[in-house]
């Protein structure tokens, strides 16, 4: 290679390193953009519709002005109840037994994979599997079912927490050191109790996070309660009927013709972010005190 | 380049044992034994769990929290059931033809898909839909997510790397109905004003980006809104394998005289991209599925054009439109079919990606050529 051609060469190496980083920056830029734009229009358009209106009504019928979406929060906290108190419990059970009895087992893995599977099920196939397991039919063994109603969101809104609760509870558990569990054992203390008041309470900075982090993903589904809660425009806090969720309402004010109720889904989105922001935060308030960092 | 300092685990030394068959008495079911435990059963521990008098209770409380493994399988096969069930109707009816076949309405003359009022059912618009729209979103996500990768593993000053995560972990974290309404207010309207009347001058020879929809919905909007929402999960795993690509590897590559650009090409992706391949198969698996952003932009006709700036409409959308308003039990088992061939999909191709991915994080990734 002629000096001239090794000049040339090196030359146009350094101008792809320089050309890469600035695409690699143009990228970043790129990505960054859009949440801005999503959080300043947030900001902007709920910001200046959200007043105390908004969380003391109920909605008001077409081409009635003003209302609010006091049903909806309130909707969305009992779904949200319910889910937790289904997904939670199980999926920490799950993820108990994945990581104190089941561990290597066939199992164990089986059920690892599974709840992979039902991590990626789409959540609008969820609510179709869950519409035709309590809402198609009524079945004597499974309460309030025959019929669009809160109970069977709920339970739509449950089984998308528990895959999450269950992969992170076994991941944190698998970070304790044996030390810890063999000291309890050596004091007679009894396995079961060793688990729950040793094991799982050291590793509860983490579970929180994985429960924090599947309540604030089921908080803004919309698909499953589509077809299981259904919505309502009025104010219901029981299971058996139809319930407003806040991002069901949205969704109904966003696709209908009026501003009024555009401003309302805005307001809506407005509220339902700072929730699912405030949690995350949390999460990574706890984790950064926290001893035990997870990947997630 | 800055030297890592990793905090050893904790860990007990652990004493290997033979595994004992004496110990294996009671366990009648076999399959979920013993066997491959090593860590659980340390000589101390099986000592003192021998020793203890809660047997009962011990035992109840691992059979519970058996109940509670067995029920995410009990989950699974119920909800795979009850789409077996709910589109059995469509089944009988349409058998393979429901995925290719198209139908023409004996009084206008006209080729459908999707006819309700005459109960002929055809998936095939809503699985060209979401096809297109996904690999769309992955045309636009993918470089992007990789840029953002490289920016934030290689180049990244180390002020900026903690708030810019943090930035793209909460994209991940918006509810896909704000993604919707954002795209529905804002989005859509600059497309229709700015970006695709530039499509069409440009690109309108080709056929795919002709000027007849006025709406700006259509595939174009629901690529672009679902690649905003894929980006953070291609970018965020892209940014975990190369992270996981050993710092040996790069010093290797920068000794030998490369520029930076050069580390990163040959250090970095060519080993890390076996993991980069999985994570965009998972944000595929994302995009497939997604459902509220896309049925607010899409357009919601069940037809197929050409022009990618036409209405259209995937297979979550039509499930989220008409589902509630099904006409007849025969409307609402095609809609519970198409559900089932999407959870067959999204499952295959996210246990691809979950292989593909733990290839390289569990694996050694200086092997990976």
């Amino acid at each position: 290679m002629s000096r001239g051609q090794f000049q040339f060469r090196s030359r146009l190496r350094g101008a792809t390193d320089v050309a890469v980083t600035t695409l690699a920056i143009l990228a970043t830029v790129l990505v960054v953009t859009p949440l801005l734009a999503i959080f300043g229009y947030l900001l902007y358009k709920g910001g200046a519709s959200l007043n105390m209106a908004f969380f003391t009504n109920v909605p008001k019928p077409p081409g009635e002005l003003g209302g609010g979406m006091a049903n909806a929060i309130l909707g969305s906290a009992i779904l949200l109840l319910l889910a937790s108190a289904i997904g939670i419990p199980i999926g920490i059970g799950g993820g108990i037994f994945l990581a104190e009895f089941g561990r290597g087992s066939k199992l164990a893995n089986a059920v690892r994979f599974t709840a992979d599977v039902l991590n990626g099920v789409p959540s609008i196939v969820m609510g179709v599997g869950v519409y035709g397991l309590i809402v198609s039919q009524r079945h004597f063994y499974i309460p309030f079912s025959g019929h669009f109603s809160a109970f069977s969101g709920g339970v739509a809104l449950g089984i998308m927490m528990i895959p999450t609760v269950c992969r992170t509870t076994e991941e944190m558990l698998l970070m304790v050191p044996h030390a810890v569990r063999e000291a309890a054992l050596g004091l007679g203390v009894p396995n079961w109790r060793s688990v729950l008041s040793i094991t799982v309470r050291t590793a509860s900075p983490g579970i929180i996070t994985g429960c924090m982090l599947a309540f604030a993903r089921v908080a803004g589904e919309t698909a499953p309660l589509i077809f299981t809660a259904l919505g309502n425009q009025f104010w219901s806090t029981s299971l058996n009927q139809p319930i407003a969720a806040l991002p069901l309402q949205i969704w109904i004010y966003a696709q209908s013709p009026y501003d009024d109720w555009h401003r309302l889904a805005w307001a809506g989105a407005l509220v339902l972010i700072v929730l699912i922001v405030l949690s995350v935060s949390l999460v990574r308030y706890v984790t950064s005190r926290g001893v035990l960092k997870g990947t997630s | 380049m800055h030297v890592e300092v990793k905090v050893p685990e904790i860990r007990v030394p652990q004493v290997q044992t033979q595994p004992e068959p004496a110990n294996r008495r009671e366990k009648g079911s076999g399959e979920a034994s013993d066997e491959g435990r090593p860590e659980a059963h340390s000589p101390v521990r099986r000592f003192l769990l021998a020793r203890g008098n809660s047997a009962v209770a011990d035992l109840g409380f691992h059979w519970l929290m058996v109940l509670c493994a067995l029920s995410i399988f009990g989950i699974v096969v119920l909800i795979v059931w009850e789409l077996l069930k709910g589109s059995h109707l469509a089944w009988a009816s349409f058998h393979f033809g429901f995925f290719y076949k198209s139908y023409t309405d004996a009084y206008t003359g006209q080729t459908s898909f999707w006819d309700p009022v005459n109960g002929q059912f055809s998936a095939v618009p809503f699985v060209y839909g979401t096809l297109v729209s996904s690999f769309l979103a992955l045309l636009i996500a993918v470089p992007l997510a990789i840029g953002v990768a490289i920016f934030l593993t290689e180049m990244c000053p180390r002020v900026l790397r903690g708030p810019l995560a943090f930035l793209t972990e909460l994209l991940a974290a918006i509810p896909s109905i704000v993604y919707g309404l954002w795209a529905f207010f804002e989005l859509v309207p600059l497309l229709r004003g700015q970006v695709n009347p530039l499509l069409t001058r440009t690109l309108g020879w080709t056929g795919f980006f002709s000027d007849d929809n006025p709406t700006g919905l259509g595939f174009v909007a629901a690529a672009v809104i679902l690649a905003i929402m894929i980006l953070p999960i291609i970018s965020s795993l892209t940014r975990e394998v190369m992270t996981a690509v050993p710092h040996s590897q790069r010093e290797a590559v920068l000794a030998l005289g490369a520029t930076r650009w050069e580390m990163i090409r040959m250090g970095v992706l060519r080993n890390a991209r076996i993991g980069i391949v999985g994570g965009i198969i998972l944000g595929l698996g994302r995009a497939l599925g997604e459902t509220m952003a896309v049925t607010m932009v899409i357009g919601n006709t069940p037809e197929i054009h050409k022009s990618l700036l036409s209405n259209g409409s995937s297979m979550a959308s039509v499930i989220a439109n008409e589902f509630a308003e099904a006409v007849s039990d025969l409307h609402r088992s095609a809609l519970i079919e198409i559900g089932l061939a999407l959870f067959i999909v999204t499952i295959i191709v996210n246990a691809l990606a979950q292989v593909l991915v733990w290839a390289v994080t569990r694996g050694a990734p200086s092997q990976a050529h």
